[in-house]
């Protein structure tokens, strides 16, 4: 490791949904402080890959192994790998009604505190916390008693993503096509939060299918995926390529290395 | 949610699962005239109830049990029950330290240390154990204000009139089969009478809880607010632990004169039964009130006990500018069956009414909506507003809703929503994604999905609510 503390390091990963296998074979190495994009076509596994990594039920890892921070991430329950620092913004936030979001948050937030034996927070310390974080997503104050995501705009949900994210500072971040149907502003706001964490204890993986969003946000490295593998990896140029030439022919190189 | 967490959370026993003994005055089984003379005869009552109650008898050996509710269950023996159970007591109590010790022990296990309800949280507290009232507090400052708060044997040797004007005004004595069976029968139950422009300065409770082998209750209460009076009232119960099912077939009667506001509030958990559905309490309550003009009416529910809750606290609109409400939370899990809902009755006009229903089926708990709303024919401008949710738990649950909707008036606005959610695998796994346990997840999402419930009810008894739903539901869901 050459006293590089490696933070995410995925091995040959198979995986998939209901008997259908979608990684076939994939292998990452991500370390701290760097922004990893995960691109590539639909259904090439990129969602997949974040659900596994958050451990999503219904996904099953067939081979393969996957050590955040030197642990076996697969062992953990999705809540454990949360309070270990992996949070999975998603691509479709649901909605829980009648739960206070900042109660919400609250409990998230202590439940990640107590897990490193740390004081919970009271209502009025979080609030403080909170507050802070709230300018920075743009988010007005209305907004967090309201029911977590409920009769949130798409773009609120995906504001309110960020928001969390910005609250519960996680080591690594997965943002799981965070951009897809978002304003200008609203990306613009997303790329502020990922930024935040730009730093030495953290790492991002941003996981889209356009690179608008990487115009906000640079990524160290981009990674192409094809059929549930890495098929062509790169730094920020990479992603510029891909926009003007599409996915095909890095499908078609793939294939011809096959 | 792991299904080994989901079992060892479906195992813990019901916590109140206790029996106290104490001595009993019990007696025989089996439902006759002599019987009924019996219990008149014990209670030392004037010879009008004892006619109450014979021709409820006889007119209810004219009737069928129903059979029209969505709830399965072994026929009832109504000769087996036994009609009539007293706590013995030595001597009138004049104070809570006369009170038997081992009553006052199992108030303590069930938290409800009738001393320290008094002194900390401000409620008078008429603890009825079994049949009979054993204590009453704050007697003295309600009586200031000229508030009756007694049980209701007292009430009809204090206060005859009052209860023979009002008694069966409500649930006539010929209502259904069950409030008729109460009529005859019953042994005790609550007395509340706030007179004309007083407001009751303190929330009123009764706990209730049923202990001996083999007794049916069969309690009585009933609540009058004078012209412009205002009272708040809570009913809460735990049972101990049993093998063989309890009939309980309460009558509550409310009446508010004009311009007066009642709101009874309840939390039920009774025992349910076992996780196969053995034992547990068969609960078939008839709850009514009748609001004259301007008058308010709001029955706030949370049922979370009982193997069979059959229950529809309902309101008659009869004045101008009457208002009733319905809020409900009712749970099922294991074998549990419920079939609860509402009437609202719109007979004066520019009456209103309100329905909120939320109910959570978890195991194999069956649960039934069933309201009717009925705008009469002089209800000009009545408006009802009906809101009906039901949240799955698993997939051997159900929800049902039947709601009956009859209007005679065409001014009248009537809005019904209705849903029926699962809690998703995708909401359990949004909270766990952020650091939320399961079992937390769990309540969380029901107590917000009851949010509406719940904010209905008073303080204490909505923390309570809360507590008693996560204990009732922690791991449920597979």
């Amino acid at each position: 490791m050459q006293g590089l503390k490696r933070m995410l390091e995925i091995k040959n990963l198979f995986a998939g949904i209901e008997g259908k296998e979608i990684l076939k074979g994939l292998t990452l190495r991500v370390n701290p402080g760097e922004v990893h994009a995960i691109m590539g076509p639909n259904g090439s596994g990129k969602s997949t890959l974040a659900n596994v990594l958050a451990g999503r039920p219904r996904y099953e890892v067939t081979s393969g192994e996957v050590r955040f921070e030197g642990k076996d991430l697969l062992e953990l329950p999705p809540e454990e790998r949360a309070r270990e620092g992996v949070f999975l913004a998603m691509q479709y936030p649901v909605e829980i009604p009648g739960v206070n979001n900042i109660y919400f948050l609250k409990s998230a937030y202590n439940a990640m505190r107590k897990h490193r034996g740390e004081e919970e927070l009271d209502a009025i310390e979080f609030l403080q916390l909170v507050r802070e974080k709230m300018k920075l997503v743009e988010l007005d104050e209305a907004f967090m008693n309201r029911g977590v995501n409920e009769g949130f705009s798409g773009g609120e949900k995906k504001r309110n993503e960020i928001f969390q994210m910005a609250v519960l500072d996680p080591k690594l971040a997965i943002l799981d096509e965070t951009d897809s149907g978002l304003d200008i502003d609203a990306l613009r706001i997303v790329a502020t939060g990922v930024n935040m964490l730009r730093n030495e204890r953290h790492a991002v993986l941003v996981i889209t299918h356009y690179q608008r969003l990487l115009r906000y946000l640079v990524p160290d490295y981009v990674h192409v995926l094809s059929e549930g593998r890495i098929v062509k990896s790169g730094g920020k140029e990479l992603a510029e390529e891909l926009e003007q030439k599409g996915y095909d022919w890095i499908e078609e190189e793939a294939a011809a290395a096959r | 949610m792991s299904n080994e967490t989901i079992e060892q959370i479906a195992e813990q026993e019901y916590k109140y699962g206790f029996v106290t003994d104490i001595e009993s005055d019990v007696a025989p089984p089996g439902l006759s005239e002599g019987t009924i003379r019996l219990i008149s005869a014990k209670k030392e009552e004037p010879e009008w109830l004892l006619e109450f109650r014979l021709r409820s008898f006889r007119h209810w050996l004219t009737m069928k049990e129903p059979e029209w509710a969505n709830i399965r269950y072994e026929p009832i023996d109504y000769q087996a029950i036994s009609y009539y159970s007293a706590p013995k007591q030595k001597k009138q109590l004049n104070s809570l330290d006369e009170v038997d010790p081992e009553l006052r022990a199992t108030f303590d296990k069930l938290g409800i240390s009738l001393d320290e309800q008094k002194r900390l949280s401000g409620v008078a507290v008429d603890a009825v154990f079994d049949s009979v009232s054993v204590a009453t507090t704050f007697r003295g400052e309600l009586a200031k204000l000229g508030i009756i708060f007694c049980s209701f044997s007292e009430a009809v040797k204090e206060h005859p009139d009052l209860v023979r004007k009002y008694l069966g005004s409500v649930v006539p004595y010929t209502d259904n089969f069950f409030a008729t069976l109460n009529s005859a029968v019953f042994t005790d139950g609550s007395f509340c009478f706030i007179p004309k422009g007083v407001r009751c300065p303190m929330e009123l409770s009764t706990y209730f809880r049923i202990n001996s082998a083999g007794t049916g209750q069969f309690e009585r209460t009933l609540i009058v607010a004078e012209e412009g009076a205002t009272v708040s009232y809570l009913e809460g119960c735990t049972a101990p632990m049993r093998d063989e099912n309890q009939l309980h077939a309460a009558v509550v009667e409310l009446v508010a004169l004009d311009g007066a506001s009642i709101k009874y509030s309840t939390v039920q958990n009774w025992y349910p039964g076992d996780k196969e559905g053995k034992g547990g309490i068969f609960n078939f309550v008839t709850k009514r009130g009748k609001a004259f003009k301007g008058s308010k009416i709001s029955w706030t529910q949370v049922e979370t006990g009982s193997a069979i809750t059959w229950k529809y606290p309902s309101c008659i609109l009869q004045g101008d500018d009457s208002i009733g409400e319905f809020y409900s939370v009712a749970l099922t899990n294991n074998r549990q069956q419920a079939d609860t809902g509402t009437k609202m009755i719109h007979i004066g006009k520019n009456t209103r009414s309100t329905i909120v229903s939320k109910g959570i089926s978890a195991g194999h708990g069956q649960q039934t909506y069933r309201g009717e709303v009925k705008i009469m024919k002089n209800a000009e401008n009545a408006r009802n507003y009906s809101q009906c949710d039901s949240l799955l738990l698993g997939d051997k649950c159900g929800a049902h809703t039947f709601p009956y909707i009859e209007v005679r008036n065409s001014s009248a606005t009537m809005e019904h929503e209705a849903s029926t959610s699962k809690i998703g695998e995708d909401q359990l796994f949004y909270c766990q994604q952020r650091g939320i346990s399961a079992e937390d997840a769990v309540s969380m999402i029901v107590n917000g999905f009851c949010r509406e419930v719940f904010r209905e009810l008073p303080m204490e008894f909505a923390v309570e609510a809360q507590k008693l739903l996560g204990v009732s539901l922690e791991g449920s869901v597979g």
